[in-house]
């Protein structure tokens, strides 16, 4: 279980589970799963493309999640965010559909994609995946105080004169960095569930921003270990494990913090979001 | 004529039955699309086109109808992101999240154990992008019916679930049963999104109900308004998209199509970026973007 290809799959596993850890602890806090969730789809039309050209997949990944990120963060302010980001999602995955309606792209190809093949990272890989795990670290590092300002107290941070599109803008281009290392390892799809489920189970447990975030990616780590070790064991794909697990998370952490709280009740209007 | 309808347009089967297909669809994910912008629940939209997606994926695995599956799947999305919370506001985002990276995890089980079990190639594909020219004839009568039950439900709540969208309190005051109307909603959208599926592929469904919804929102004055336009506009996409993806044949020499589903996104996005040039949102009301 811990030789050879395997390893890979630690050390691969272990880096996307730290950095969606991370990263996705704040996507949680802000609310943004939909352009969390829109921007790896984004990345799956860019290495469909690439595949198509015939040039570096990374490179497509790269290009296409920043677009996503940068369409998403100028476009959502002028219209509603939400539909902004619907409609740049699938236009992204329009654009997938096409180009692989025109490469010979097979079924496994597409699989891995969208769903990940951890188990089959090279070495070569875990090169750029460190680099880029480095970049957002920092770069969440830098952002820490105005992210959690602008998340938690938007008052705040408008009083320290924080300025909240730039903040916006920057954390989008964090997810598409963590998404552009990730997807090649994880999938377009699964990469979400790995920003979602960890971190919300996390959040659920603390109210403390620092150590929710700790939590976070111990959760995540957790997480991604036992998927890799059951889909060796059984030998069903990672990504199963990952999104069961995740939920199973999430639903154990709900559990542990039930706790009757007095909470006032959000009223639910319609352009709150 | 010959150049904008390539030679068999007219005459051929499966153009009829995606046609008629893709119109039906288009109709109830524009009517749906409405009430799902207006509530900003796009995300939830979209999340249930992945439920629908586990769904699609696993009948294919048991060797169930598609449509089954599809429709199944999302009302199981449904009624899992109402119990864990998309009610309230704050946990929506976070409830619909979870369902959906659950569901993603297991069509990548689906997937996988269908393609283990080496029956049909081509089903990731066929699930996630649709090929509207590939739909059994026979599908139309249960998708219209699907669509009519659809659009009944919506007719009686309504009244009802626009107040409730635009002023919970009011609603509240007048008696409406919020969270019903909500639940109910939520069950059309599921549907919808099932339906939808099998026209354009899960992962493209998201586009026919947004997209159609939100331009028409831009530029009518009423919500009925909004409603007949966004038909119009969804029937126009859908149409025009076949005959685009029929006439993609021969426009390279090795004659590989585009898919339907790739130019009916390509129409709608570009219907709705339209609708912020000046001149065209002239009419618009104020407000409401």
């Amino acid at each position: 279980m811990f030789s050879g290809f395997m390893l890979n799959a630690w050390e691969s596993g272990t880096l996307v589970a730290v950095v969606a850890g991370i990263v996705g602890f704040f996507v949680v806090l802000r609310g943004s799963a939909f352009p969390a969730h829109a921007i790896p789809n984004g990345a799956f039309a860019g290495a469909a493309g690439a595949n198509l050209i015939g040039v570096n997949p990374l490179l497509g990944l790269g290009l296409f999640s920043l677009l996503a990120a940068l369409g998403i963060g100028t476009w959502g302010r002028k219209g509603r965010p939400d539909v902004v980001t619907a409609l740049a999602l699938v236009l992204m995955l329009a654009l997938g559909a096409a180009f692989l309606s025109q490469s010979s792209a097979y079924e496994p190809e597409i699989y891995a994609l969208l769903f990940g093949e951890i188990l089959g990272v090279s070495s070569a890989q875990i090169v750029p995946l460190v680099a880029l795990g480095f970049v957002c670290a920092i770069a969440i590092a830098v952002l820490y105080r105005p992210l959690l300002e602008t998340s938690l107290m938007p008052d705040v941070a408008a009083a320290h004169g924080v300025n909240t599109t730039a903040v916006d803008t920057a954390f989008l281009i964090v997810v598409a960095m963590a998404t552009t290392m990730t997807v090649p390892v994880v999938g377009a799809l699964l990469i979400f569930t790995l920003m979602m489920g960890p971190p919300a189970a996390a959040r659920s447990l603390s109210r403390r921003p620092s150590l929710a975030l700790g939590l976070s990616v111990v959760i995540a780590v957790a997480v991604m270990w036992a998927a890799i070790a059951s889909a060796y064991q059984w030998n069903w794909p990672v990504g199963f494990f990952v999104g069961t697990y995740s939920a199973v998370a999430y639903a154990i952490a709900r559990g542990v913090s039930f706790r009757p709280r007095t909470r006032t009740r959000t009223l639910y209007t319609a352009h709150t979001h | 004529m010959k150049f904008l309808f390539a030679p068999g347009f007219t005459s051929s089967e499966p153009v009829h039955v995606a046609l008629a297909l893709g119109a039906m669809v288009a109709i109830v994910s524009a009517l749906v699309g409405v009430f799902t912008v207006v509530r900003s629940q796009s995300f939830a939209g979209h999340a249930l086109t992945d439920v629908a997606i586990a769904g699609g994926a696993g009948a294919g695995y048991l060797g169930v109808n598609a449509l089954t599956g599809f429709v199944l799947g999302s009302l199981t999305g449904g009624v899992a992101m109402e119990t864990i919370g998309v009610h309230r506001v704050r946990s929506r985002d976070v409830a619909t999240g979870i369902v959906l990276g659950a569901a993603t995890g297991c069509s990548a089980l689906f997937f996988y154990l269908e393609a283990n079990s080496g029956s049909t190639t081509g089903s990731t594909q066929r699930i996630l992008f649709g090929s509207l020219f590939e739909v059994a004839p026979g599908t139309l009568p249960v998708v219209g019916l699907l669509g009519v039950v659809t659009v009944a439900a919506l007719a009686l709540i309504g009244r009802a679930l626009l107040l409730s969208s635009v002023s919970p309190e009011m609603a509240t005051v007048g008696g409406i049963a919020t969270r019903s109307v909500g639940v109910i909603f939520m069950m059309t959208l599921a549907i919808s999104v099932g339906l939808s599926s099998v026209a354009i592929g899960a992962i493209l469904s998201t586009a026919l109900l947004i997209g159609p919804a939100a331009s028409a929102l831009r530029v009518a004055r009423t919500i009925r308004g909004a409603m007949v336009l966004a038909c119009i506009l969804g029937v126009v996409a859908t149409s025009l998209g076949v005959l685009l993806a029929y006439d993609s044949y021969n426009w390279t020499s090795r004659h590989s199509p585009l898919p339907v589903s790739f130019f009916v996104v390509v129409i709608v996005v570009t219907t709705y970026a339209l609708t912020y040039v000046p001149f065209l949102r002239r009419r618009a009301t104020s407000g409401r973007s």
